[in-house]
């Protein structure tokens, strides 16, 4: 008469949880290959494609430190563009005096990144649309302290004052070659952030932030922390936007359409995936360069898409591919392995997004 | 005392702040909507008005008859269909959604009316006039006015909202939509309505500021829409009469700055926004656990 | 035991396996039921919350729904109500199909849930609150004055900011709102939840009039002597699944003990006092 639970876990037989489905060593050695192949460009390709990727190289950073944002702790910034402007800043005042601009970003980055903490004291407490705004106010009031100064341009801007002195296809190879580093390193670390602890604790947060609390997570550390390496990632896309311009405007680098770029860019590659902001930025790339010289076309389609997918496809195209395909080429989730089912797990266990 | 006069424009400038405060404030309040598109909705608002008066030749002062019943259909359409779909996702989404809307916007105006400045005419009278009183103190009437009508809206914003059973019915969806769906309430139709007023008078706001000052495709998000958050802001959210406490606040902190150097005039406003965030965020901290 | 979805039968509904209690007694035999769900299945999620669930409530009667936290009760009020869809199964109203019927659409059809935990519209007066209730309201014999008459502390109350209520008095008002849109089905979520027994035996106490005027209850309770004190019928839900159902009276005391917990043997006293005692030191939530 009576019915009672079935539990689900039978004692005595054992579930597997692995990262990932195939061999991730592949993937590795994928992205190696193409990493090379990239550092082989400027002997490979005229000098107007390295500017190009240059032009790539800043989305792509700035696409993945928003994605970080957005995408993994759930921090929609519209004011991204400060640091962008902070970072080009950074290497106008070390170049002013006398430092190289490559020696420069660096530097530019971790300055940044010292300067989001107390930034982050600003805004971390605000609920979501209100940090947006927030952060939208500090990037405009960055911009306009920064403005008073007449020994950084003033509201005209300056040009960097100490170049190398060499060739332009080489100094293009160079402003290339770091721009690529940059990319790297920044891909490198969002990814290893997110496989590790950070990425665990974000999800957590993202899937109840009480439980997470109250099981001793430090949320607002996890926060504050990804604030900080956006900060410095996207100080160092504003510093080699600074590097390849080689000037500095104040209206231009703390410009508000490079949050809309960035932001368009995860939404539409796919946000809350690692392969989103790459595919993404591919998308941008390719929209940029057919529409070019209708100038506010581009950004009108891509806002226009981007409003799309983010009703109707909440992860992007990569979500798409990955729902048809199950590929992961930054795996971060975890698979769980039915007992007795070898070699193809049932279902996914636990991702990010 | 050249000052009392700074501090008098930038109270009277108070009420137009307040004016494209009071539609932010009510999105936020019944629907939980940020809209970063807001600032350029005021912009839009002015555009149409140029056709509407360049092809009806309507009187400049009595364009907004037009014009905001007009933005107000837009309002409902664009939050049942847009908004709403975003809502649905969630909070994220929509804020996604309204910048990419907010970049659309300007980026279409640019493309389709350049990106020249506009003003809405003045050849009338009241427009440019101004009286004074005594010799240091010089109020333009259009300021007044503009004044005038965002107190007339404000009251009739708080009439409505208490006295009526619509308001009513929008502050209960505003407490708990769930629980007015269960009192037969549809939340989509008063989101909607709240929409609408919010986009209206958003719309008389920026003829208003088309009036006393110029505009351009960018002007929502360079200057209108940090505006109208931080006469939120400062008011106190949540709080309609508090957007013209936060708009005079606003105003006078830029008259002073504009007074200490021309080119402070945006700076000191900023300044006095971020130091309420961190002094005073009431209604702004998010609540632990909550969504 | 219940088997659900044997509606077909021309009886009420059920024969129970142990032929001991005859669920059939007291229901008209080939009547149309009020409301009645089939097979209901929902989902949060990947968990399932209700597992093919059925009931029929006929005209005029009280039916209660027992079961332990987190079996299912507060979900399958809220599904009847709209708020959640279901994955399987079907919900009909006078005979109509309203399993795809907006909440607010069923509310104004009749349908009228006073929800779990109040709900009532904080920043709203008593009288306002009363008011969104009349909004959509049917003609029928229930308004604002009559609601200040089942509850005579209100009237002097009616301006006073629902937050400054204690929760016997909030939950007056929760049912008050559902009252007066003249509702021909009353849904009670959890009615004792938080508040002293006393109270909540004084706020049962109202039932027969709310009854007397043409109503029909669907109440969630967890606390089981309450429900089986104004039941006409009623049904235990354990994790999402009937597993009893019948008449208070042909029930025995070990038969809802069983039921409530799932055991395959009941031994008297041991979960007896948490069951009859009365508690509402209940966990939050079903």
């Amino acid at each position: 008469m009576t019915t009672f639970a079935r539990t689900t876990a039978r004692s005595g037989e054992t579930y597997r949880v692995t990262r990932s489905r195939r061999n991730v060593a592949w993937t590795g050695l994928g992205a190696l290959v193409v990493v090379v192949v990239l550092a082989l460009f400027p002997f490979i390709v005229y000098s107007g494609t390295t500017t190009i990727m240059v032009q790539a190289f800043i989305i792509l950073t700035m696409a993945s430190m928003w994605n970080l944002l957005a995408g993994y702790a759930g921090l929609v910034s519209v004011g991204q563009q400060g640091f962008v402007g902070l970072g080009a800043y950074f290497v106008l005042f070390l170049n002013i005096h006398s430092l190289s601009m490559f020696t420069a970003l660096p530097i530019a980055a971790v300055g940044c990144g010292v300067a989001a903490v107390p930034l982050w004291w600003l805004v971390s407490r605000l609920r979501s649309g209100y940090f947006a705004i927030a952060t939208w106010v500090l990037a405009t009031t960055i911009e306009l302290i920064i403005e008073r100064f007449p020994s950084l341009g003033s509201g005209t801007g300056m040009s960097l004052p100490h170049t190398p002195n060499v060739s332009s296809a080489v100094l293009e190879a160079y402003t290339y070659w770091i721009g690529l580093a940059v990319t790297v390193v920044a891909l490198g670390s969002v990814y290893l952030l997110l496989r590790g602890r950070l990425g665990l604790v974000l999800t957590a947060v993202r899937d109840d932030e009480v439980a997470a609390r109250s099981s001793g997570v430090r949320v607002g550390l996890a926060r504050m922390l990804v604030f900080v390496v956006a900060g410095i990632g996207c100080g160092a896309a504003g510093a080699l936007l600074a590097i390849s311009q080689l000037i500095v405007q104040p209206s231009a680098v703390f410009s508000v359409s490079w949050t809309a770029e960035m932001a368009f860019a995860v939404i539409i590659g796919g946000l809350g995936t690692i392969e989103g902001p790459i595919l993404g930025t591919i998308v941008y790339m390719v929209l940029q360069q057919t529409l070019a010289s209708y100038n506010a076309w581009y950004l009108i389609i891509l806002g226009l898409v981007a409003m799309v997918i983010a009703i109707f496809a909440r992860r992007g195209l990569w979500g798409l591919i990955d729902e048809h395909l199950h590929v992961r080429l930054f795996p971060v989730g975890y698979w769980l392995w039915e007992p007795g089912t070898g070699r193809r797990p049932r279902r996914r266990a636990v991702t990010p997004p | 005392m050249v000052w009392v006069n700074d501090v008098i424009q930038g109270i009277l400038i108070g009420g137009l702040y307040a004016l494209f405060a009071c539609g932010l404030s009510l999105m936020f309040g019944v629907m939980k909507v940020v809209n970063l598109a807001h600032g350029d909705l005021a912009v839009i608002g002015a555009y149409i008005a140029v056709g509407v008066i360049a092809i009806t030749h309507i009187p400049v002062l009595w364009s907004f008859v037009i014009v905001v019943p007009l933005m107000a259909v837009l309002g409902y359409v664009l939050q049942r269909t847009v908004i709403q779909a975003s809502l649905d996702r969630s909070i994220l989404t929509t804020l996604l959604v309204t910048f990419g809307l907010s970049v659309v916007i300007e980026n279409a105006l640019l493309e389709f009316v350049s990106a020249n400045s506009h003003s809405l005419g003045a050849n009338n009278a009241i427009i440019t006039d101004s009286f004074s009183i005594g010799s240091q103190i010089t109020i333009a009437y259009l300021l007044l006015l503009i004044f005038v009508v965002a107190v007339v809206v404000l009251l009739g914003l708080q009439f409505f909202l208490y006295r009526s059973n619509y308001g009513r019915m929008i502050r209960a969806v505003a407490d708990d939509k769930e629980a007015a769906q269960l009192s037969g309430i549809d939340y989509r139709h008063v989101f909607g309505i709240a929409a609408a007023i919010a986009f209206g008078t958003v719309a008389l706001a920026g003829i208003a500021y088309g009036m006393y000052s110029q505009f351009a495709p960018t002007t929502g998000t360079d200057t209108i829409l940090l505006f109208a958050f931080a006469a939120v802001v400062i008011g106190g959210l949540g709080s309609l009469w508090g957007t013209l406490l936060g708009g005079v606040v606003l105003g006078v902190a830029q008259a002073i700055g504009a007074q200490i150097s021309g080119s402070d005039e945006f700076l000191a406003g900023y300044l006095v926004f971020l130091a309420v965030l961190v002094l005073r965020p009431q209604g702004l901290i998010a609540r632990r656990g909550a969504s | 035991m219940s088997t659900p979805g044997d509606d077909e039968r021309g009886e009420g509904g059920r024969a129970p396996a142990d032929g001991t209690a005859s669920a059939a007694a007291g229901r008209p035999v080939n009547g149309t039921s009020l409301l009645e769900v089939r097979g209901l299945t929902v989902h949060h999620g990947q968990l399932r919350a209700l597992d093919h669930v059925s009931l029929r409530v006929f005209p005029g009667e009280v039916y209660a729904i027992i079961g332990a936290n987190g079996a299912g009760k507060s979900t399958l009020l809220r599904t009847i109500a709209g708020l959640h869809r279901p994955t399987e199964g079907s919900i009909l109203f006078d005979g109509a199909d309203v399993t795809r019927t907006r909440p607010e659409r069923r509310a104004i059809g009749g349908i009228v849930m006073v929800p779990e935990g109040r709900r009532l519209f904080e920043s709203l007066t008593v009288e306002e609150n009363l008011q969104v209730g009349a909004t959509h309201a049917r003609s029928g014999p229930w308004t604002i004055e009559h609601v200040y008459e089942l509850f005579t502390w209100m009237k002097d109350r009616r301006a006073q900011r629902t937050a400054q209520l204690s929760g016997g008095e909030q939950q007056s008002v929760a049912i008050g709102r559902a009252l007066v849109a003249n509702p021909r089905v009353l849904l009670l979520d959890e009615l004792s939840l938080g508040l002293a027994p006393v109270v909540v035996q004084r706020i049962y106490a109202m039932l027969p009039q709310i009854l007397a005027t043409g109503l029909t209850v669907l109440l969630v309770e967890q606390d089981v002597s309450q429900a089986l004190r104004v039941a006409s019928h009623l049904q235990c839900l354990l994790e999402g699944r009937t597993t009893l159902e019948g008449r208070p009276s042909d029930l025995t005391p070990e038969q809802v003990e069983v039921a409530y917990f799932g055991l395959r043997s009941a031994s008297a006293g041991q979960g007896s006092e948490a069951l009859w005692s009365g508690s509402t030191t209940s966990y939050r939530g079903s």
